[in-house]
């Protein structure tokens, strides 16, 4: 009996002790995933001046996706990729460019998405001019030349899609009266955001920049409505004739007369 | 004592230096040819594989990605595209076969960084140090890719020394030197063959990958052995050894079946009296004078 009792005993003690190391086990592991939770969570937040290469995935689904294997900063003839550093701000590994350091040239075969493996470029973008990095903003309305007065028209001239992502859009020159100013504009339904205008403006800072496109862009409400469109989609006005509202005039305002 | 100081030393005495160094020359040439093959191509110009081990392309035809990436995407919820889907199935083909820890011993870069700070501690006589159980790699296996699902992010791609160093080496360095300084130190004050035998969760992976694979390192002439102990002096996991060596009582085969082994030899290297030998998982034969034991059991 006591027999019986001693080897309960053990193998109670023997139970504990494998209990007692797998809790150590987890626990230890737990700690450590804490923290590298954490940095996952940080690294999340990319510099907004931090590209992705064309065709990347939303950046929540990319840094999942990507497996920070390099062969589309390998891939790319003209090094405008690069893999993050520990140290840097972008989580490591993890390919981007800077556009006014080296900008995208937009090779029609897209070679960067071409070497990906694990579809983190997704294979669904088909045409460069489709891809959307980013989108150029002209940030610099007190410095860009042309808001000045004068032509450089360089971010403008450099554009790949010019016409098309950048327009120069004549205005009156208010300060001199009597000219025109000639305002880089970007239509955000072309901008790849490749970054060759950030590139190539000739300021200290360059007045464009490329943004993120969250970043940059605002959103009507989705049940916004614009009255021209919805007329010429109609053929006529959605409301027939011209509509003669009562004029309405506080009772207390005394009489007026011109 | 002096003999754990110096393990290998009646192997050199018996076999000549080559014979007692064969498979840790060949891993070295392994683990600089493979790293060498990588570095051709951004310091030479030539071609031949592109990439990182995370994932590469050797001569536009054969893809390979690491399968422990691809699971933390899978946990982070993206489904990797076909090309990666191929190159990882045949690294898990390959490791499958030859030994998952194969890839620690033979292919990772960092596996030479603890290595040298193993040798320094030893020269140094220092203590072991702090030993969580070796099952901890495990538990930092389940971590990555628990954080993985919860945060969406390849979690051990944060930190992983291997593709730090390795992509650093490539990429440029930046400070990912001091990531893998901070391994080399800890392996030498902190923990004696602390990263790669009880931490790392590669290495744990790859033992998953190994578990039932063919090649395997078998003491042949376990009869022979004359308790020098030197293998377990030099085995980076030395917990694998007994049960083939000195396990013929209890009816244990001469293979070292734990997926731990890492297949690096060097025990093969280190044993004077050669017991070790590369050999199939199922080989269960033994060579040797069975006169041996006899002796032994009437002494």
């Amino acid at each position: 009996m006591s027999g019986m009792n001693e080897r309960m005993k053990s193998s109670l003690a023997s139970r504990r002790r494998v209990l007692a190391d797998a809790l150590r086990g987890a626990c230890g592991a737990g700690v450590a995933g804490l923290l590298l939770g954490l940095l996952a969570v940080q690294g999340r937040s990319r510099p907004a001046e931090a590209l992705r290469p064309p065709g990347a995935l939303p950046e929540a689904d990319f840094l999942g996706a990507c497996v920070r294997c390099g062969l589309c900063v390998r891939d790319c003839p003209y090094d405008t990729l690069r893999l993050a550093e520990p140290g840097e701000a972008v989580t490591l590994g993890t390919p981007y460019f800077v556009a006014r350091e080296v900008p995208c040239e937009m090779c029609e075969d897209i070679p960067c998405l071409a070497a990906c493996p694990t579809g983190a470029l997704d294979p669904g973008l088909e045409k460069i001019e489709d891809a959307r990095m980013g989108v150029a903003v002209l940030v610099g309305q007190e410095t860009c030349l042309n808001l000045l007065g004068l032509r450089c028209d360089v971010c403008y001239r450099v554009c790949p899609l010019i016409d098309e992502a950048i327009t120069l859009e004549r205005e009156h020159n208010a300060h001199t009266g009597a000219h025109a100013r000639f305002v880089p504009t970007v239509h955000s339904d072309a901008c790849t955001g490749c970054g060759k205008c950030e590139r190539a403006c000739v300021l200290e800072a360059a007045a464009i920049k490329v943004l993120p496109r969250h970043l940059a862009l605002g959103e009507l409400g989705h049940h916004y409505r614009l009255g021209w469109e919805e007329k010429e989609k109609q053929g006529e006005s959605l409301v027939p004739g011209v509509i003669d509202l009562p004029d309405r005039v506080p009772e207390s305002l005394p009489e007026w007369t011109p | 004592m002096t003999a754990k100081a110096h393990p290998g030393r009646d192997a050199l005495r018996a076999k000549g230096w080559l014979a007692a160094s064969k498979w840790l020359l060949l891993r070295r040439a392994a683990q600089f040819g493979f790293l060498g093959l990588f570095l051709l191509g951004p310091w030479a110009g030539i071609w031949i594989v592109e990439g990182t081990l995370i994932s590469s392309d050797t001569l536009d035809v054969l893809p390979l990605s690491d399968p422990y990436a691809l699971l933390q995407s899978l946990a982070a919820g993206q489904v990797p595209a076909p090309a990666a889907l191929i190159g990882g199935a045949v690294v898990l083909a390959v490791y499958a076969v030859i030994g998952g820890r194969v890839y620690c011993s033979w292919v990772c870069p960092i596996n030479v960084v603890t290595d040298a700070a193993h040798w320094l501690r030893g020269r140094l006589d220092l203590p072991k140090g702090w030993q969580p159980k070796r099952s901890t790699r495990f538990w930092v296996l389940a971590m990555t890719l628990a954080v993985s699902a919860a945060t969406g992010v390849l979690a051990w791609e944060l930190v992983n020394p291997i593709t730090l160093l390795h992509r650093g080496l490539l990429f440029g360095l930046g400070f990912a030197w001091t990531v893998v300084a901070a391994v080399f130190l800890f392996d030498l004050l902190v923990s004696r063959q602390g990263w790669c035998g009880h931490l790392c969760p590669v290495g744990a992976f790859y033992g998953l990958v190994g578990r039932v694979s063919l090649l395997r390192v078998k003491a042949a002439r376990r009869r022979d052995c004359d308790d020098c102990m030197d293998c377990f002096a030099v085995c980076p996991e030395p917990q694998v050894i007994s049960p083939a060596l000195k396990g013929a009582p209890q009816g244990l085969g001469p293979v070292i079946l734990s997926p731990d082994c890492t297949n690096c030899g060097r025990c093969i290297d280190v044993c004077s009296r050669d017991v070790f030998r590369f050999a199939a998982r199922f080989s269960q034969a033994e060579e040797g004078a069975p006169a041996r034991e006899e002796g032994k059991a009437a002494a």
